[in-house]
Parts: C-alpha cells; sequence; structure tokens
C-alpha cells in the first residue's frame, strides 16, 4: 500500500511532472481525496490530454448544428421545433472484462448522455469488434456482450436498431464496444450540463453509490498487461429498471421546468459531474459528501469521489424548486438528496463529516488540466504494408467467390438482433439487416424519419489512416445515401492502442486528418463523440479503428429504399466505377491471409454526386433497392442483395465487362458504388440522371430466378447462398 | 371510447398503445399511474408492454401489488374488458385474473421477430373483427413467453373458447418449428371464461400501420372499440 500522497498519487496513474505541478500551483500537499479528484480529472479518458489538439480540427459547424462538441450529446436541428440528440462512446476495456456488464452499462451510460440534454432516446446502435472467430475467448465476450446490450436496451425500452459485428484477430484480447443512442428533442427545451447559477442547489439523484467501478476511469486510460480479469472489479454493475425510472423522472422534471443544468455520472462519478458542470457555468460549488446517498457502509471521500456506480445524475435547481424535485423523484421511487450550492468562488469545496477533504480551484482540473503533444513516429513498415503480398497460383473466380461467402461477414446478424427489442416505440421503418441503414419515423413530424448507420474500418485504416478514416465517412454517409437519407451530423469513437507509441500516434494524427477532411467534404459536421485509447495487451495495439455514427434525414418513411431485391424482372444497374483494387480487400486477406496495399481515397465530388442521385432518385420513387459495394466487392454485394431478398430471389448478370481481370474486378474493393435496381421503364432515366451528375451507369442484368448467375464466371443456386448466410456465428 | 392505459415503473410499450388508440384510432386515452389507488372513468384497461418492476422476481410478480391493480381486478370481475399485452398479459396471469403461468423462453433468449398468429375464436371483444382461422402477422418481444397451463386447467379452456391465439407457419399449420417460446400447443393469447379479461404475448400495437410492416393487430383494436360501441 502506498503510504504517502505521491506515492498515492503515482499509483492511481498520475506522472512524476503532473504531481510536481499539482504541488507548484497548490503550494501545499493534496489530500487524499483530492488525489483522487487530479487522478480522476487528468486521465486521459475524461481529460482527452493527448487527443484534444488534433480533434479541434473537425468541422463541428453547419447551419443545423445546434450544439456541438463538449456537452453531453451532440444536437441537430431537424425543423420544425423538433431537433436530433445524438452520441457514440466506447465501453471497450470493461467490456472486455466482464461482457455482461460491461456492454450494459455502456448502453445504460450513452442513453443517459442522451436525455441528460432533455432528448428522449428512440434508437441505440451497437459497433462490436471481436478478435477470430476461433480466438478461445471470443465466444465468450460475443454472447457475454449482446445479452448485456440486450439486457439493458430491452428493459429501457428503447430499440436496437443496427450496428455492425467484425471479426478480427487484431481483436483478440481488445474488443470494441462502441455504443450510440438517438434522441429526439424539442429545440426550445434542450438542457445543458452547467452550473451557472449561484446560490442555487445541487441535487443527486437515483440509485445510491456503492464501491463499484471505483478507478473505472483510470482502467480505461491504460493497456492491458497480461491477466486482465485481475481488473473485474472496477467494471460497474448496471440495473436498467432503476435507469429507466430515472428517465422518467428526468423528463417529468424537464418538463415541469424544474431543472436548470444536470449532468449523468459517468466516468469518475460525482467528481466529473460536480466539476465539469461547475466549469462550464463558470463557477464553483460546495457540496457535503456525507450526505451523498450511500449503499455500503464506511465509504472515505475519495471513495465516494470516485465510485461509479450507475444510473445516477447530478442537477442544479431553485431553492424554490428543491420540493417539488423530491416530489418527482419520490414518485417514482428513487433517492434524491440535496448535497451542496452553486457559488461564484471558482473553486470546488467539498466536506465530509465536517472536514474540508476538496478546496481546489475548477479551472485547474478542467480547461487548465495537462494536454499534451506526444511524439509520433511514420511506422517504418510502412512502405511494406503497402506493397501487394506475392498471390498463390490463379483459381477459378467462382471458386474463390465461395470462399469469400464462408466469411463471418456475410452471416446473417439475425441471431443477433433477435435479441434486442427493435421495435418497441413503434417507430422502425427499416430494420436491422433489411437494409444499409435503420430508418425510424418521427412520430412527431411525420411523414419524415431519420437513418441511423455506425460504419469502420480497422484493417484499411492500418494500411493508410487517412485514407481509411475518410473512406469510413463516406462509406457511412452512402449507407444513408441507399435508404434514401442525406447526412445531418456524425458522431465518432476513434478506438486506437497506446498514444505514448509514437507510431500509434502518428495513426492517430492521421486517422483525425482523414476525418476532419471527410466530413468537411460532406458537409457532415461532427458533433461529439469519444477518444479510446490504450487498446492495447502485452504490448500488441488493435488496428486504428475510428468508427463513425451517422444520423440523416428521410423526408418520407413511405419512400425509402432496402438492399435485397424487390421484384421480379426489374433491372440491375451497378452506379459508379467498375474498376476496384485487390488493396487491403477482404479478398486479399482470406486468399493470402495478410492486410496489405494500399486503399484508394474515395473521390469526394464524385463520391457526393453518387449520394445525391442515390438520395433523390429513392425519393422520387424511382429505385426499388439499394445497396452499396464495400468489403468483399461487386459479387459479395449482389450476393447480399440476393439474401436480404424477402421473396430470395436470385438474377442474371452480364459482368463481362470484368473479362480483363475478374479476380481483381469482382473480388477487388473500391469506394463510391452502389448496387440499384428499379423498374426496366426507369432505366433511361437513371441512365440521364447518372450522366448529369458524371456517375458511372452500367446495366448489369435483370432481378429473378433461383440462380445469382454472373455471366460468364459465376452461377451459383439461392439455396447456396442462403445456406451460407444462415450459417452460425460463435458465440450466438 | 375511452381507454386507461396502466403505467407500471419499467412499462415501456405505453406510449406505443396510446399512440394506436389515440392517434390511429381516434380513442380517448388516459394514462393511469400504478400508485393511484382508483381508476377514471374508462370504457376498457389496457396493460401494456415492459418490464414491470424490472422483471426482478418474475415478470409481473411484483406489479400486481401495485395499488392501481385493486381496482383493475374490480373493475374486470364488474364485467369490464382488460387487455394485457406481453408484461401486461405476464401481471394478468400473476393477479390470477387469467388462466395460467408465464415461463421463461425455451431457447433461454429474449426473442424480437415477427410471428403468425392463427384466430382460434372469432367470437369475442378482441377478435371479432377477424374471420376465424385467420392468420396475422404480429411482432413478439419477450424473454419469458412460454405459456403454460396443466391438462386439467388447458382443456376446458379449449373446449370453452378461451385460447384465443395459436402461433403458426405463415400457412395457418401449428409446428414446433414456428412455435417461438416453447409455449404449451402454440398457445399466443388467452381469455377468462367470462370473455371480457384477455392476454396475449404479441403486440398487436406494433402491427397496426402499414409503414411498420403489418397492419394486422389493428383489427384487434377494432374489435375492442367495436365491442365497446355495441354496448
Amino acid at each position: 500500500m502506498p503510504t504517502g500522497m505521491r506515492e498515492l498519487a503515482l499509483a492511481q496513474g498520475l506522472t512524476e511532472a503532473e504531481w510536481e505541478r499539482i504541488l507548484a500551483t497548490l503550494r501545499r500537499e493534496p489530500t487524499e481525496a483530492e488525489v483522487a479528484v487530479f487522478a480522476a480529472m487528468w486521465n486521459e479518458h475524461v481529460s482527452y490530454k493527448t487527443s484534444r489538439p488534433y480533434l479541434k480540427q473537425l468541422p463541428t459547424r453547419g447551419p443545423r448544428v445546434l450544439v456541438g462538441p463538449g456537452e453531453n450529446a451532440g444536437v441537430v436541428d431537424l425543423g420544425g421545433g423538433l431537433a436530433a440528440c445524438f452520441k457514440m462512446e466506447s465501453h471497450n476495456h470493461p467490456s472486455y472484462i466482464e461482457p455482461f456488464q460491461g456492454a450494459a452499462t455502456g448502453v445504460g451510460g450513452i442513453l443517459r448522455d442522451i436525455f441528460t440534454m432533455g432528448a428522449r432516446p428512440i434508437a441505440n446502435l451497437d459497433s462490436l469488434r471481436f478478435g477470430s472467430p476461433s480466438h478461445p475467448r471470443t465466444s465468450y465476450l460475443v454472447s457475454g456482450v449482446v445479452s448485456g446490450i440486450a439486457h439493458y436496451g430491452n428493459c429501457m425500452g428503447v430499440p436496437t436498431v443496427g450496428g455492425e459485428l467484425v471479426f478480427d484477430p487484431t481483436y483478440d484480447q481488445n474488443c470494441l464496444v462502441n455504443v450510440f443512442t438517438l434522441g429526439v428533442v424539442r429545440k426550445d427545451r434542450i438542457f445543458y450540463g452547467r452550473a451557472s447559477v449561484p446560490g442555487s442547489i445541487v441535487v443527486y439523484v437515483g440509485s445510491a453509490t456503492g464501491r463499484d467501478g471505483i478507478h473505472g476511469a483510470s482502467m480505461a486510460s491504460a493497456a492491458f498487461e497480461s491477466d486482465a480479469s485481475l481488473r473485474r472489479p472496477t467494471v460497474q454493475v448496471g440495473d436498467p429498471f432503476a435507469e429507466k425510472c430515472l428517465l422518467e423522472a428526468c423528463l417529468e422534471l424537464m418538463d415541469r421546468g424544474l431543472i436548470l443544468g444536470i449532468q449523468d455520472m459517468g466516468a469518475a462519478g460525482i467528481t466529473c459531474s460536480t466539476f465539469e458542470m461547475a466549469a462550464r457555468g463558470g463557477t464553483g460549488m460546495k457540496v457535503d459528501l456525507s450526505r451523498v446517498p450511500l449503499r455500503a457502509a464506511g465509504m472515505t471521500p475519495a471513495e465516494i469521489l470516485l465510485s461509479e456506480s450507475q444510473e445516477r445524475m447530478l442537477l442544479v435547481t431553485s431553492p424554490g424548486g428543491l420540493g417539488a424535485v423530491l416530489g418527482v423523484l419520490a414518485a417514482w421511487d428513487l433517492c434524491g438528496a440535496a448535497i451542496g450550492e452553486v457559488t461564484d468562488t471558482g473553486r470546488m469545496e467539498m466536506t465530509f463529516e465536517g472536514k474540508k477533504v476538496v478546496d481546489l480551484p475548477v479551472a485547474l482540473l478542467t480547461d487548465e488540466a495537462p494536454v499534451y503533444e506526444r511524439p509520433w513516429a511514420v511506422p517504418a513498415d510502412l512502405p511494406t504494408r503497402w506493397t501487394l503480398p506475392a498471390m498463390p497460383p490463379r483459381r477459378e473466380v467462382w471458386e474463390s467467390f465461395l470462399d469469400l461467402l464462408d466469411d463471418p461477414s456475410f452471416r446473417s446478424r439475425a441471431p443477433v438482433f433477435e435479441q434486442y427489442d427493435h421495435m418497441v416505440q413503434v417507430g422502425t421503418v427499416v430494420r436491422p439487416g433489411e437494409a444499409d441503414a435503420a430508418v425510424i419515423r418521427l412520430l412527431d413530424a411525420p411523414p419524415r424519419g431519420l437513418a441511423v448507420v455506425s460504419d469502420g474500418n480497422g484493417a484499411m485504416c492500418w494500411l493508410d489512416p487517412a485514407a481509411g478514416a475518410f473512406n469510413v465517412v463516406a462509406e457511412a454517409v452512402l449507407n444513408l445515401a441507399c435508404v434514401g437519407a442525406r447526412p445531418l451530423g456524425l458522431t465518432d469513437c476513434l478506438n486506437f492502442g497506446n498514444p505514448e507509441r509514437p507510431q500509434v500516434m502518428w495513426e492517430f494524427r492521421e486517422a483525425v486528418r482523414g476525418l476532419a477532411e471527410a466530413c468537411a467534404a460532406f458537409q457532415t459536421p461532427v458533433t461529439g463523440g469519444n477518444v479510446s485509447f490504450y487498446n492495447e495487451t502485452a504490448g500488441r495495439s488493435i488496428f486504428p479503428t475510428p468508427v463513425v455514427g451517422v444520423v440523416g434525414l428521410v423526408e418520407d418513411v413511405g419512400r425509402v429504399a432496402r438492399a435485397g431485391f424487390q421484384r421480379a424482372g426489374d433491372a440491375v444497374v451497378l452506379l459508379g466505377p467498375s474498376e476496384a483494387r485487390l488493396d487491403g480487400s477482404l479478398y486479399l486477406r482470406r486468399r493470402t491471409g495478410e492486410v496489405r496495399g494500399r486503399p484508394a481515397r474515395a473521390d469526394p465530388v464524385l463520391h457526393a454526386a453518387l449520394c445525391d442521385l442515390l438520395a433523390s432518385t429513392i425519393e422520387s420513387g424511382l429505385l426499388h433497392s439499394a445497396h452499396d459495394v464495400s468489403d468483399g466487392g461487386l459479387l459479395f454485394a449482389l450476393a447480399e442483395c440476393v439474401v436480404s431478398s424477402p421473396e430470395q430471389l436470385g438474377a442474371v448478370l452480364d459482368l463481362s465487362f470484368a473479362s480483363e481481370d475478374p479476380e481483381r474486378l469482382l473480388l477487388g474493393e473500391a469506394p463510391s458504388r452502389a448496387i440499384v435496381t428499379l423498374a426496366q421503364e426507369g432505366l433511361a432515366v437513371l441512365e440521364a440522371a447518372s450522366r448529369e451528375r458524371g456517375v458511372p451507369f452500367l446495366h448489369l442484368g435483370v432481378v429473378g430466378g433461383p440462380l445469382l448467375r454472373a455471366d460468364p464466371f459465376v452461377s451459383i443456386p439461392v439455396e447456396t447462398l442462403l445456406a451460407r448466410h444462415h450459417a452460425p456465428l460463435p458465440g450466438l | 371510447m375511452r381507454f386507461a392505459i396502466i403505467v407500471f415503473p419499467g412499462s415501456n410499450c405505453d406510449r406505443d398503445c396510446a399512440h394506436v388508440l389515440g392517434t390511429v384510432l381516434r380513442q380517448e386515452v388516459r394514462f393511469v399511474f400504478h400508485k393511484e389507488r382508483a381508476l377514471p372513468p374508462t370504457d376498457c384497461v389496457v396493460l401494456p408492454g415492459g418490464f414491470s418492476y424490472g422483471d426482478y422476481l418474475r415478470s409481473g410478480a411484483i406489479a400486481r401489488f401495485s395499488p392501481i391493480m385493486g381496482d383493475v381486478v374490480r373493475f374486470a370481475q364488474a364485467g369490464g374488458l382488460v387487455f394485457g399485452i406481453c408484461n401486461g398479459f405476464q401481471i394478468l396471469l400473476e393477479a390470477g385474473l387469467l388462466p395460467g403461468a408465464m415461463r421463461p423462453n425455451d431457447s433461454g433468449r429474449f426473442v424480437c421477430r415477427d410471428v403468425f398468429l392463427r384466430v382460434e375464436n372469432a367470437d369475442t371483444a378482441l377478435t371479432r373483427a377477424c374471420r376465424p382461422g385467420q392468420v396475422l402477422s404480429i411482432p413478439i418481444a419477450h424473454a419469458e413467453g412460454r405459456y403454460h397451463a396443466p391438462p386439467d386447467l388447458l382443456d376446458p379452456m379449449t373446449r370453452a373458447g378461451q385460447v384465443l391465439f395459436r402461433y403458426v407457419d405463415r400457412k395457418g399449420r401449428t409446428r414446433e418449428s414456428a412455435n417461438p417460446n416453447g409455449s404449451v400447443e402454440h398457445i399466443a393469447g388467452v381469455m377468462n371464461r367470462q370473455g371480457n379479461c384477455f392476454g396475449m404475448m404479441p403486440h398487436p400495437e406494433r402491427a397496426s400501420e402499414r409503414v411498420l410492416g403489418s397492419e394486422d393487430g389493428r383489427l384487434l383494436f377494432e374489435s375492442l372499440v367495436r365491442s365497446l360501441r355495441r354496448g
């Protein structure tokens, strides 16, 4: 056990230099409680001390942006007095240690971020990345994470409508669990995490505080050594029933005008919520920690400050409103306690049993927290990464294609999303698995709706973080266009390895640059998100994996497109270039076992034109289906159109354009491509609209029949495709 | 007609039912918080789906002790129409207003998907807008939906027409593969002997508008409205 305060500080993750700065600023030794506060507020997870300088590059403004980064969640204007509120967050470390509770509390945390803003959550997405299907821990993690998400989201009555499920050996010892929530709020009733009015009352709301999750934020700011299970006590335990009551109580308090400011207690619990609310309001606070409702006896002030017990909020109300606040909380059988007041001192003063235990300037822990310019270096093996490996002897395209269909990415996700209630709230118009994005109708603004999608691509980002991140945004925007939506805004989870490694810092710099360029190119402002560093175990970092969640507007939910072939006799058209490359492709990975090559960055002009073409022709009712061509290439995408067809329709296609190099053109990949179907009579209209926008147009054939026939290369029975599609996934 | 929707802590389909009854069918809808002791004047009580009390202990086991349930039982005993959906069905079983009991799904998992139901009795206040034997497409979303009743209870129920719906395949045939939770005799919904209390696991409120993929569920709400109009 550390004895002195310095040892305690170092043991909690503060550096020697940070300790010296504390001493120099305070001109005294901090108390044990203060050490806890510094350790919690200055760690990477809360302070963004490594990423902050880079995140400034991201475009955060736009005509629709009402609330950008820095609040609990971003908000964009939908018109008609309504706004969409959304955010994505990672819960990687806890989910690897304890998958069920780790994932469940991740969902709980992101839901609180949304209803804190005054929004009612209407949809969740979950982007999940696990190790190789054959890794011994993968099944355990998949089944735990999926059931944890189901446990929490289902009970909350928020539909989980989509996400991703990716398997790659890079995540063998660091799974990624990125959770996204979308809510809807009245534009004139947005709430902020601010304590602006001195003299107002600070109220603790929700479940009582226990010893669970202490040091959770610092756990998420360190790499795993070999045995991550030793860190299990840092994972919190979720109670979705308590949170459902908390949600309803908070929305009722907001409806009744009883809240001046509100923030959820997430990472670093009471510490983070008090300091951040005071910092945003430019105020201070006096807090009596003895008044915090506790569920464990004998907790020290430091433990109370660091507890990450779930389902708790901090709110600020006027002295006259306190009685009414406590009344609403009592009706929902929730704890409520006035624990302090807002001051104008700019200091955080906390007492415990009559003794002062914390007395710190608020700014020192927030705006003035350390910022690091960590060294970066271009990875020495980059030229090797960019060189294509020697290919094994050629084989027939159909053989390679069949092998590609064995990849887990071709398999139906139904065993996942059937465990999620994806229909509650009667808003889900396009369900998970039906299309490139989910569509939720706006019950208060018919016939409009919102489309949501999440995307990421670790392998491509490892090969070229800037191009890879650019293409991730491009793909998400294209996914939205394929249901007929236009993007409103974006949130991101930046999952990276250990930033103290210069190559990881380079990956981060490059990826943020790519994201920034793409968001500017596609007019999709970033409204918030989070950074998850230290996804590293035993010295091995994950692929750089920026994941984005993008929200789009659908003008009429009665006119959306789905991915699968809809009607026999429809024409099948490839929109976008017929060129493709093997670099970084799924096919190359399966064929050679290597992630190699240099991915091409999407052409922003062509890509934007394609997206506009898709959204316009879906809105006008011209297209019957639309699906982007991404991982796996053109044949793979056509197979996906077959297996997601409601009537399981095949197709008869002429792919002779690929004769010069079928392997590359049919199995390779390229951005900015989509397969669409439409009535034969509409072909001329679509061709003209494509030409007008400079989007390549290639008529491939016709929908129908019991085969996927791609002359002269492949002819596969629909039954065979379905059998591959319904093969089981690990852990499900 | 006046509908009262009970809001238990953890109810999460209350607003969905209000949307269908109020916005789609233009009926008068009132939410009644579970801590109330008396129902407002009403023609039909709806117990919505959700996770009342977090489904802790056993689905519906705690909700039946909510203060409002005393008056719900009195209302039912006086012949008032009571309709429980999913968790609401579980609560009605726990409260003894409907016969039988509910167990966890045989898969051990929560399951959310479309299922087909066959209308076994089209001569009830909940089903009179349906044809006998009509196959309805309505989604389920539950972890504890395996209906159970012992033969000495089930046989008289069946003879009395108390079995309202069975899980079937697209063509209306009972098949093990079409039974999503292992319910005894594929039962998806039942009523009491008097014919005024109904419970079903599938969610008709999620299948009441074309934009959601099915309008079959609306037939049930329309049946209720029609029954009430008759008086």
